[in-house]
């Protein structure tokens, strides 16, 4: 696929930017000629009424020359346009199976520069420099898939517990994707958000190791349930589910470093898959590790069957323990506390194949149990969400969403609310928000009613799109 | 104990059929035709299904780790949903680049190539070129060329198996388009609105002349200023037949129908894309047929 690119890459564009040359140049005679013929017509012109002049004559004579000079000239650039065309197309016209060759073998002379006078005989390098990164544009075929989504939130109404700004550019996100060599591909997912620039993933993948295993290392968003896989431009809100801000770290989640290993369970009634994580043990302020014995880790099972060729559920359980920062001071963890976190996941989905573009329905839940060990009694702490997000027409999505959770630090103070969120795509590539809000933060009466917008964008390579 | 099941599993795989999967319905026909019963095909998207939003099902993964040869039609159609499947399908084989990887564009003619600076303003262009290249039967055989050249890679022993079957479908198909050419030569250069950019080969090889499509631009659905203005456009023009795939909506142009008293034909651009076209000989059969009944209807010989 790349193939057929490389002499496109490689070559043409010296050869017509040669082309371009001589047209200008045939352009510019061009030009010359009729520029003198004026200059020549108005210098003439005062003079007619002293009727045939031998001036006149020696002036006409002066433009028939110029006129045979400007046509021997054209005929030498059209002969040189039709020997240039005929080179391109003779380029353009090579196989594609030996593209690769000939790429490398028609790259163009590396461009040089000389040395400077004064620098020479200096003890430094003599004769002619080369220009650097001139004529590599085949090299940017190796250039990894780059792409950037911006998001930008605003927020109106009341929050006195947990307010967001009115307007911000909550994220811009980077991601470089390519295929390092024939065992791995890499990728990299940076976020630059209003404190700072993170890198929110970035992983080395082994897709085709024996054994039927999926090895990833690097930092990455671990695999617990579903809105913790999920970088923030594919959720369906835009906000994460109070499930996940109370009990699983947040916008952050967990995320670390650490690697991962996926594995197919065969059997014969469905796709089973096992992941193991390990991670350093530092998490937001989910997880944190003082030694380096104090790793997090990760357990996930997944279940997904075909239930007709419109339909089919998505199953999960999820498991994740790690120490806290409950029993630590002064930098040293005297509590040793630990946080075990449990959680199930299912997912429903409905899209007709051949309407797959104007509807679809996604029914989710995910419920969460956290066991967090702190310095006086441990929290035992629960929360869950349901979620639907219906596909009305090409362009349109209208959800819903309620939240429930305990805190993970306080189990006994609950917090509730409810969402509903329109969404308009005006292409593929970008995405406007607006969702309703209204969260109950504990037992007294801290009410948040919040209408929240967002604006989301998409430049670059074309991105796979989320299942 | 895994190595003692691989050599296990091993010497019988090598002589059982080839397990081939391949994204479109269109391509696993083809292959059909080249492999015979020395291969089984199994194709991911369905043939009434939108190729640029198929989605990437984990069953599909379950396919694709047992796949010996992944065929896809390239230029950047699966882009959307075919990376991913592909790094989970923990098969070192059909990953790009590896020996069960074929991109079966390779010796296609391919059309609407963009020309200088594309941006997204123009919609979602494809930089490669069409994607919606199999619709030429003359690309047909070239796609059958690599699929032959590769499987014989595969399965040496098959070659000559390979090649003969190729042979056959090469010349089925060349006697087949003197009977499509014949049936739409006397509409040569008949005026037609299509939906998205998905029939440029399948004009250019049987003559039509497509003058305008129902999304403004690509990927973008109709708006009501671009549909007044096709209406307008097809009025001056008289142009009497649109062509929607099967896979979109069909209120604007039936609208757009009615408006200017043009047939709406629903054409299956794909194998599968309704239950009778069973193969790639069917797909042309149905789809001319499709056009010359209704353009007798219309009796509509004189739009030129």
């Amino acid at each position: 696929m790349n193939d057929s690119n490389v002499p496109n890459e490689s070559n043409v564009p010296n050869d017509s930017n040669d082309v371009v040359g001589v047209t200008g140049g045939c352009m510019r005679g061009f030009q010359y000629v009729i520029a003198c013929g004026i200059a020549a017509a108005m210098v003439s012109a005062p003079r007619a009424a002293d009727a045939q002049t031998p001036d006149a004559q020696a002036l006409r004579q002066a433009i028939d020359q110029l006129r045979q000079e400007f046509q021997t000239l054209q005929k030498q650039y059209g002969d040189r346009l039709t020997a240039l065309e005929t080179k391109l197309s003779a380029i353009e016209g090579q196989a594609p199976a030996a593209a690769g060759a000939q790429a490398a073998g028609n790259q163009p002379q590396q461009p040089a520069a000389e040395v400077p006078p004064g620098a020479a005989g200096a003890g430094g390098p003599s004769g002619s420099l080369p220009i650097y990164g001139a004529g590599a544009a085949a090299s940017k075929v190796f250039n990894p898939d780059i792409a950037v989504i911006g998001d930008f939130l605003g927020a109106m109404g009341r929050n006195t517990v947990n307010p967001s700004p009115a307007l911000e550019m909550h994220e811009s996100e980077a991601s470089f994707q390519a295929v390092v060599d024939p065992y791995a591909r890499a990728d990299f997912f940076v976020s630059f958000g209003e404190e700072g620039v993170e890198i929110e993933e970035g992983y080395l993948t082994f897709p085709a190791i024996p054994g039927g295993l999926l090895v990833k290392v690097g930092k990455q968003r671990a695999a617990f349930g579903k809105v913790n896989t999920l970088h923030n431009h594919v959720l369906p809100w835009t906000d994460r589910p109070l499930a996940i801000n109370n009990l699983a770290g947040g916008e952050e989640g967990i995320s670390d470093a650490g690697i991962s290993v996926a594995r197919l369970i065969p059997n014969p009634w469905a796709f089973l898959e096992a992941t193991g994580q390990v991670y350093r043990g530092d998490s937001g302020d989910l997880f944190q590790s003082s030694k380096r014995g104090d790793l997090a880790y990760v357990g996930h099972l997944r279940g997904y069957q075909d239930i007709t060729e419109n339909t089919n559920i998505d199953l999960g359980a999820s498991y994740s323990r790690g120490h806290n920062d409950s029993g630590v001071r002064r930098g040293i963890d005297v509590g040793r506390f630990v946080t075990d976190l449990w959680g199930v996941d299912a997912t429903l989905r409905w899209r007709p194949l051949q309407r797959s573009i104007y509807h679809s329905l996604v029914g989710r839940t995910e419920v969460i149990w956290s066991r967090r060990e702190q310095p006086r009694a441990t929290q035992r702490a629960v929360g869950y969400y349901v979620s639907g997000d219906y596909q009305f027409a090409r362009r349109w999505f209208a959800g819903a969403r309620y939240d429930n959770s305990d805190r993970a630090d306080d189990a006994s103070v609950h917090d509730r609310g409810g969402a509903a969120v329109l969404t308009y795509w005006p292409s593929e590539f970008s995405q406007v928000r607006g969702q309703y809000r209204r969260i109950r933060f504990g037992d007294e009466d801290a009410i948040a009613n919040e209408l929240l917008f967002q604006f989301q964008f998409s430049i670059g390579a074309h991105g796979a799109h989320p299942f | 104990m895994l190595g003692l099941l691989l050599v296990a599993a091993g010497p019988a795989h090598a002589q059982g059929k080839l397990t081939v999967v391949t994204t479109t319905e269109d391509l696993a026909a083809i292959a059909r035709e080249v492999g015979g019963d020395r291969i089984t095909v199994e194709s991911i998207a369905r043939g009434y299904q939108d190729p640029h939003f198929v989605e990437a099902k984990p069953s599909f993964i379950l396919k694709l780790q047992k796949a010996d040869l992944l065929i896809v039609v390239g230029k950047e159609l699966e882009i959307g949903w075919l990376p991913p499947l592909i790094t989970q399908s923990r098969n070192s084989k059909i990953q790009v680049g590896g020996a069960g990887y074929l991109d079966a564009s390779a010796q296609a003619r391919i059309l609407e190539i963009p020309q200088g600076q594309i941006t997204r303003a123009m919609g979602d262009v494809h930089p490669l070129g069409n994607p919606h290249y199999w619709l030429d039967p003359e690309n047909g055989k070239a796609i059958a060329r690599e699929i032959a050249d590769k499987l014989g890679e595969l399965r040496p022993a098959d070659r000559a198996v390979f090649s003969q079957r190729l042979a056959d479908f090469s010349n089925r198909v060349t006697e087949a388009e003197k009977r499509w050419s014949a049936m739409i030569a006397p509409y040569k250069g008949l005026k037609v609105v299509t939906y998205h950019r998905s029939l440029p080969n399948f004009a250019d090889r049987f003559g039509l002349n497509v003058i305008g499509y129902i999304e403004p631009r690509p990927g973008i659905p109709p708006t009501p200023q671009h549909t007044l203005d096709l209406i307008n456009e097809m009025k001056a023009q008289n142009v009497k037949v649109v062509l929607v795939e099967p896979y979109f909506d069909l209120k604007t142009p039936n609208s757009i129908g009615r408006a200017t008293g043009a047939e709406v034909l629903v054409l299956p651009p794909s194998v599968g894309g309704v239950k009778e076209i069973t193969d790639y000989f069917k797909l042309f059969d149905y789809d001319l047929n499709l056009l010359v009944t209704a353009l007798k209807k219309v009796g509509d010989t004189g739009t030129r």
